[in-house]
């Protein structure tokens, strides 16, 4: 391998000569694959400004979110202008402000219920597709009590016995996220477990351990990583639901819900203090559901070849 | 012999993120009423070859010729209104396998008088499938008028279908592995339907086939496929003195009964046949 | 006795009411050193007969000995360390997202194997890929150099019976005789024991000294290669078969 060699014709080398090249070449077709599609890269794109927004709030807020300016009789209710892009809200905090730092929040629950739900589920999943007989049963009568509930009533049930607070809202969540992907999981599993290459696992003396872990996990990943994606745009209606009614962030945290909560009183005359928040939460759930749908096109092993 | 079908210069091109990949790359022939068989190995284009024939290459592909005609029409460009009336009354095609090929949620009967409408009134149609069920030597055509796909045998499968496709009284029949996914034992005997329906109706037969014995032995002419490209054409019964080393190849590379070369002769490929 | 013996195996798949009766009642033993063949037609339980060596099908009746003890149930460590086995399909017996090298190094960490880098590069050589197939994924492969990973990775832990189920079946032709050639080549270097599956007569002549016809799950008839060849056949199914894989008379 000459130093002649282009990065690009290292990564989509025929032959190449480590694990870490080969594993790189992949990663690096599928994200060919996905440029490709433009639908995709505008949902990626929303997705990388929302994290960029949460990462730089504090930097790129013009005012602050708790704060309001001139206390209650400064810039209450005050329409958009070129002082505040979203206008104030009736505490005369400043919109655009308010919704840069919940932002901050919106990542964060949809990254921790991603993280707490799609491993529970996919254990669960994959244990009861594999094993079959009393664990199946067992394990997908768990699920299906959990999925029997109504999401948001179900979240509303649990944050309501953990106590107000994003902390135990993000908990709630995680709880009530997981079932579909046991059942994502369980669908795949039982596809993948007569195959031929599970066989030869199991013929070179595999433990169940290892095939699940090794073998089954992988392949359900691709179908998970899909879900996910397309399931924080719920996640994030769901944190926005629970504090909408008051479960979730508590006030003063400007979480998105909550704010539209608050600004329900003046929808009719003061329509940007609720408006401002609801785009936000409308941008970022296309968002998700546009990169969900590039990356089911592209991970999903029927749609390739 | 007129010509029923002349192929010249067949090239068909799919689009791949390399850039444009042709896999059949100037095939040429020309087919009277009688049998002709394209044997390859896969990505040799055979298939392809047979599907643009019908006009069936699938999208994104494309295929060109300089000429593709069938009984003095000009199927390049060809509308669809003409594809109707040519596809399935003029020209048939046998596929692989019977599962994928029929219609699951239809009878058999339902399946043979639909293709019998396109040429004939609905009292005749029924007659007229019946009719076919009883000429590919189907034992009890009531029954399997009734049947549904998955409730007959694979060689069953295979007759319904040939069934089907010849109702119309096609002038030119393609074959593509019309017995590849049959047992041995079932295999003669649907070729050996398929050779007394082809021989007492005067058709034109392409037998698509990746094995040369069974073609050498059904077909007149052999035309040997390499890469995309015809690399012999050959009479049936004068294989043995095949010119081309990858014929010669892929007759001497097969297991016999009696034995043989042990190991057995391998095919050296040659760069020079791609091209 | 020889080193696999079958005793009246039987091997039924389904629930009451609903059985699938795949091997009823065949007996056959190979010995040490021989290259077996089981030939028979789609449902005739051969490749059913191989599972259930393996433990991949369940053995309703009837017993399976090696070296006259009769095997673990389930299979050990020990079995899968002298006996292993090569798919059909090989676009479906490969994990579609482990590299070869992850694919050949799994059986040596699952077995304690040590000396895996130089095991490995040996199992490829043995097999005809070079060192570039190793870090490839099997959509990077023909069907051809699938076939041989999966033979690299049955050898691999150095078993001494071969369990082969229509290896070539979905090979083309000169790719066949490739694998074919190799198959045999390995066997007479390791001294293995082969039971090999197929379709095809001819296959099956080539490879094995002895083979039994198999149909409905019945053994119909064990012939020797010669037996074959001069068509000494006493059943008439096996002479339906050998006439029908003369080929097609017109």
């Amino acid at each position: 391998m000459s130093g002649l060699q282009t990065r690009r014709e290292w990564l989509l080398s025929d032959s190449p000569v480590s694990r870490g090249q080969a594993r790189w070449g992949q990663s690096y077709r599928i994200w060919l694959a996905l440029t490709a599609n433009r639908l995709a890269m505008v949902g990626l794109w929303i997705v990388i400004i929302l994290a960029l927004l949460a990462i730089f709030a504090p930097l790129i807020a013009p005012y602050d979110p708790l704060e309001g300016i001139g206390g209650l009789r400064g810039a209450r209710l005050e329409p958009p202008s070129w002082s505040h892009p979203f206008g104030t809200d009736d505490l005369s905090r400043d919109i655009l402000s308010r919704v840069l730092h919940g932002s901050r929040l919106t990542l964060l629950v949809v990254l921790l219920v991603a993280v707490i739900a799609t491993p529970i589920g996919l254990a669960i999943g994959t244990a009861a597709g594999y094993f079959g007989g009393w664990v199946d049963v067992v394990l997908m009568r768990i699920t299906d009590i959990f999925m029997a509930f109504p999401r948001l009533i179900l979240a509303l049930a649990f944050a309501s016995a953990l106590g107000p607070g994003i902390e135990n809202a993000i908990i709630a969540i995680a709880i009530t996220a997981w079932p579909p992907y046991a059942r994502l999981a369980r669908a795949e599993t039982l596809t993948i477990r007569e195959t031929d290459y599970i066989n030869a696992a199991r013929l070179q003396g595999a433990s169940s351990l290892r095939i699940l872990w090794g073998h089954v996990t992988p392949l359900c990943l691709s179908s998970a990583i899909v879900r996910v994606t397309l399931d924080m745009a719920g996640i994030i209606l769901i944190a926005a639901g629970l504090g909408f009614l008051g479960l979730g962030a508590q006030p003063p945290q400007p979480e998105w819900g909550a704010m539209i909560a608050g600004g329900r009183r003046f929808i009719i005359d003061q329509w940007w203090v609720a408006t401002m928040p609801g785009l936000a939460i409308f941008i970022v759930a296309l968002g998700f559901n546009l990169l969900g749908d590039g990356l089911r096109d592209v991970l999903d092993p029927k749609a390739r070849k | 012999m007129t010509s029923l079908l002349t192929v010249d210069d067949l090239r068909i091109t799919f689009p791949t993120r390399q850039g444009p990949s042709e896999v059949v790359r100037g095939v040429s022939f020309s087919l009277g009423r009688e049998r002709l068989g394209i044997v390859g190995e896969s990505g040799s284009g055979k298939s392809q070859t047979g599907r643009a024939i019908l006009g069936l290459t699938p999208p994104p592909g494309v295929a060109t010729a300089q000429k593709l005609d069938f009984d003095g029409i000009d199927l390049r460009g060809a509308s669809p209104a003409k594809w109707r009336e040519l596809r399935g009354i003029r020209m048939s095609m046998i596929m692989q396998d019977p599962k994928f090929s029929l219609n699951p949620v239809m009878t058999i009967g339902r399946q043979l008088i639909e293709a019998a409408l396109r040429t004939s009134s609905r009292t005749e149609a029924r007659d007229s499938a019946m009719a076919m069920l009883e000429a590919v030597q189907i034992r009890d055509p009531a029954r399997v008028f009734k049947a549904y796909p998955h409730e007959l045998s694979g060689g069953m499968g295979q007759r319904a279908m040939i069934a089907m496709m010849l109702i119309t009284q096609p002038d030119l029949l393609i074959a593509d592995e019309p017995t590849s996914a049959l047992d041995v034992t079932v295999q003669i005997e649907v070729l050996r339907i398929l050779d007394r329906l082809v021989t007492d109706r005067g058709m034109g037969l392409i037998f698509i086939s990746h094995d040369l014995r069974l073609v050498s032995s059904f077909c007149d002419r052999v035309l040997v496929m390499y890469a995309g490209r015809v690399v012999e054409e050959v009479k049936a019964s004068d294989l043995a003195q095949a010119k081309h080393p990858y014929t010669q190849g892929l007759y001497k590379c097969l297991p016999k009964i009696e034995g043989g070369l042990r190991p057995l002769a391998t095919l050296q490929r040659d760069a020079e046949w791609a091209r | 006795m020889g080193l696999i013996d079958l005793e009246r195996l039987e091997v039924t798949f389904g629930a009451a009411g609903n059985l699938v009766h795949a091997v009823r009642g065949v007996s056959l033993s190979v010995a040490m050193g021989e290259s077996y063949g089981i030939v028979g037609e789609s449902g005739s339980g051969k490749s059913t007969v191989l599972r259930a060596i393996c433990g991949l099908a369940p053995v309703t009746a009837g017993t399976i000995a090696m070296s006259g003890k009769p095997l673990a149930s389930p299979r050990n460590a020990a079995f899968y360390r002298d006996v292993q086995m090569v798919f059909q399909d090989p676009y479906a017996s490969l994990h579609p997202r482990h590299t070869v090298d992850r694919v050949l190094s799994e059986p040596l960490a699952i077995h304690g194997f040590d000396n895996g880098e130089s095991r490995i590069e040996r199992a490829l050589d043995e097999v005809g890929l070079g060192r570039g197939f190793r870090f490839r994924y099997p959509h990077q492969l023909s069907g051809g150099q699938r076939q041989r990973v999966a033979i690299a990775r049955a050898l691999i832990l150095e078993p001494k019976v071969l369990l082969l189920d229509e290896p070539t079946s979905a090979l083309d032709a000169s790719i066949q005789a490739e694998v074919l050639n190799l198959l045999d080549r390995i066997r007479a270097e390791r001294g293995l024991t082969y039971i090999l599956v197929s379709h095809d007569l001819a296959v099956v002549a080539h490879m094995c000294e002895r083979l039994m016809v198999m149909q409905h799950g019945l053994a119909v008839e064990e012939l020797t290669r010669a037996g074959l060849q001069s068509r000494q056949a006493s059943q008439t199914y096996t002479r339906d078969l050998l006439t029908a894989s003369e080929g097609y008379r017109r």
